[in-house]
């Protein structure tokens, strides 16, 4: 079978797994799902009539195949807490992770292939041991702490910028003006240190690698100029370094919950953050599955692509 | 383990010991003349100390408040840190709070060390269809980003730090069984493997004597890379309010109830990161010089 296809269709058991996951989320947790939904103290039959209503009277199998059908075909249930529907809120909110996690991945990628590839062509040097440093440290830094640092110098002190929310007013829309970017400044550093760092150390060692191959002595030896020996350079690194955003975009997805936390950024991660202290178990066990699914597609794409650009892992 | 006493007796006793000792002896060498790692190491000595004697270093109880000195800045003679919103000293719930974070920090790895090693090790030495089915089982956990995994575990199963503890393990147990996995696989197919098992070796006995001690050397370096991320981790879910619970010292829940303050109060407010950032990079750094010095990959 082709490894397209075996990609592909792996992808299956997977999301189907990962449903089940999602759906087990609910019962581990302690206390009756109701909870949430009706007073401790409510009547036993307005308890019956709002299980039969949320389908918990079902036995679980049965409840589990009909929540598939049902998120399958969009519908995630009603949030117990203010009886909206989950899709909805999940999918805005995601909007807003989306553009997050985008602007720190392009800020953490550039910076990373501009810092890796310096410090990969001067092995060694002072240059290299500064950016291997800030490698290390970007990785080790708390980022949510990271957050608090830059409220306390550009809001705090300085007064530059804001320290919370998406844009002006609470209307939730976005647009690419300087009243909204100025928001998206302080989560969107915050949350590119860590892309930064890894791609950085990626790029770094996958520059050192290719300059030790001998075809690069031999593209020397025949008189190319240092900028076709650079093509080289980018034409090897760039699957490794592609693949490495890639799958960094979806860690951020679905890592960006403690930035946003910091910022009140109105995306995925606040929905969680506030689902989880409502026990809103149906937003939680919702956003969770978008999340995760959103997850896979990426890895997908990734490996898809990487295959493309990289022949060799097609036979491997 | 009794098993293996039985196929082997008196071997346990037998069998010198020096060579062991020997090759951990070449690691510290090697690993003392490594700058970075020494004094990471050091720093990481001296935190532990401080948790340790916690309630002799610290000047003043981590829990006593004071309406009166709230929120006092850094360098106020009494409180050479400061007070937090309640005007406890934070100096004092610094070098407290250090016992707790270190412990939720470094446990999850542990535990996972444990785990993992051992389903890995099950899974690479059995091979086949228990191998694809117990690394598949694993894949799926692969599906969710370690935060997410994290909160959703932690928020579904309810703040404390008995469940903060259980999540952030089982976010750690899949890398490892991976890691485990694939060395026992390579180790598995090994001449001297084949020659043990030809002389009538038991398979415990060849996991005992053999496997563990070339599986465990590169697993425990990889585990020790993760104690940095897992102190982030679990501080954070302290810090979103999933671990540990007020009045606790813990440097994430410190963050957290400072964070209120941080507009009267900013520099205090960021103390209790540095710390765990200070714990985070000497980790990484000493786990670095442990991969170099032990020659892994």
């Amino acid at each position: 079978m082709s490894y397209f296809l075996k990609r592909i269709l792996y992808v299956i058991p997977v999301t189907l797994a990962v449903g089940l996951f999602c759906f087990s989320l609910v019962h581990l947790s302690p206390g009756d799902p109701m909870d949430a939904v009706v007073s401790a103290d409510a009547p036993s039959e307005v308890v019956q009539m709002v299980q039969r209503a949320y389908g918990f009277d079902r036995p679980l199998p049965e409840q589990f195949g009909r929540w598939v059908l049902r998120a399958v075909q969009g519908d995630l249930g009603l949030s117990a807490a203010n009886g909206r529907s989950v899709a909805t809120e999940v999918f805005s909110a995601l909007k807003n992770t989306l553009l997050l996690t985008v602007a720190a991945s392009l800020i953490g990628f550039t910076l990373g292939c501009l810092f890796g590839t310096l410090a990969g062509y001067w092995q060694g040097s002072l240059l290299d041991r500064l950016v291997t440093g800030l490698a290390v440290g970007s990785v080790s830094i708390p980022h949510y702490w990271l957050g608090m640092l830059l409220v306390i110098v550009f809001s705090v002190e300085l007064n530059w910028l804001p320290s919370s929310g998406a844009g002006p007013g609470s209307s939730g829309d976005w647009a690419f003006e300087w009243a909204y970017l100025r928001h998206l400044i302080l989560p969107a550093i915050t949350l590119s240190v860590i892309p930064m760092g890894l791609v950085t150390r990626t790029v770094r060692a996958v520059v050192a690698e290719v300059l030790a191959n001998e075809f690069v002595e031999a593209l020397r030896a025949k008189g190319l100029a240092g900028t076709r020996v650079f093509l080289h350079v980018v034409k090897n690194v760039a699957p490794t370094a592609l693949a490495v955003m890639g799958l960094e975009l979806g860690y951020l997805i679905g890592g960006s919950i403690l930035v946003e936390t910091v910022f009140s950024w109105p995306g995925t991660g606040l929905l969680l953050n506030n689902a989880i202290f409502q026990r809103d178990l149906p937003v939680l066990q919702g956003t969770i599955l978008v999340l995760a699914i959103f997850f896979v597609m990426l890895n997908l794409i990734v490996d898809l692509l990487q295959a493309q650009l990289d022949p060799r892992i097609k036979r491997g | 383990m009794a098993d293996t006493m039985q196929v082997t007796p008196g071997a346990a006793g037998t069998l010198p010991v020096a060579p062991v000792k020997g090759y951990w002896h070449s690691v510290w060498g090697r690993l003392r003349r490594d700058p970075v790692a020494m004094v990471a190491g050091l720093v990481l000595l001296a935190i532990v100390l401080m948790a340790i004697f916690a309630p002799w270093l610290a000047p003043a109880s981590p829990y006593s408040t004071s309406m009166l000195t709230r929120l006092q800045p850094i360098g106020t003679p009494g409180f050479p840190l400061g007070t937090d919103e309640l005007g406890r000293d934070v100096l004092s719930r610094l070098i407290h709070g250090a016992r707790l974070s270190l412990l939720i920090g470094v446990m999850p790895v542990v535990n996972a060390f444990f785990i993992g090693s051992m389903i890995g090790i099950v899974a690479g030495f059995v091979g086949g269809r228990t191998n694809t089915a117990i690394m598949r089982v694993i894949d799926v956990f692969y599906a969710f980003p370690a935060v997410l995994l994290a909160v959703a575990l932690a928020g579904a199963l309810g703040s404390g730090l008995v469940n903060s503890l259980f999540s952030l393990t089982v976010v750690f147990i899949p890398p490892i069984a991976r890691v485990a996995e694939s060395v026992t696989t390579k180790v598995r197919s090994v001449d001297y493997i084949e020659a043990a098992r030809a002389s009538g070796a038991g398979s415990l006995t060849i996991i005992h004597r053999h496997v563990l001690g070339n599986v465990l050397g590169p697993v425990f370096v990889y585990a020790t890379s993760l104690i940095s991320v897992s102190m982030i981790l679990a501080s954070g879910l302290s810090f979103l309010g999933l671990g540990a619970r007020p009045p606790t010292p813990e440097w994430g829940l410190m963050l957290n109830t400072m964070r209120d303050a941080i507009y009267v109060n900013p520099w205090v407010t960021v103390l209790p990161g540095l710390m765990i950032f200070t714990v985070s990079i000497c980790f990484n750094m000493l786990s670095d010089g442990l991969r170099s010095a032990m020659d892994v990959k």
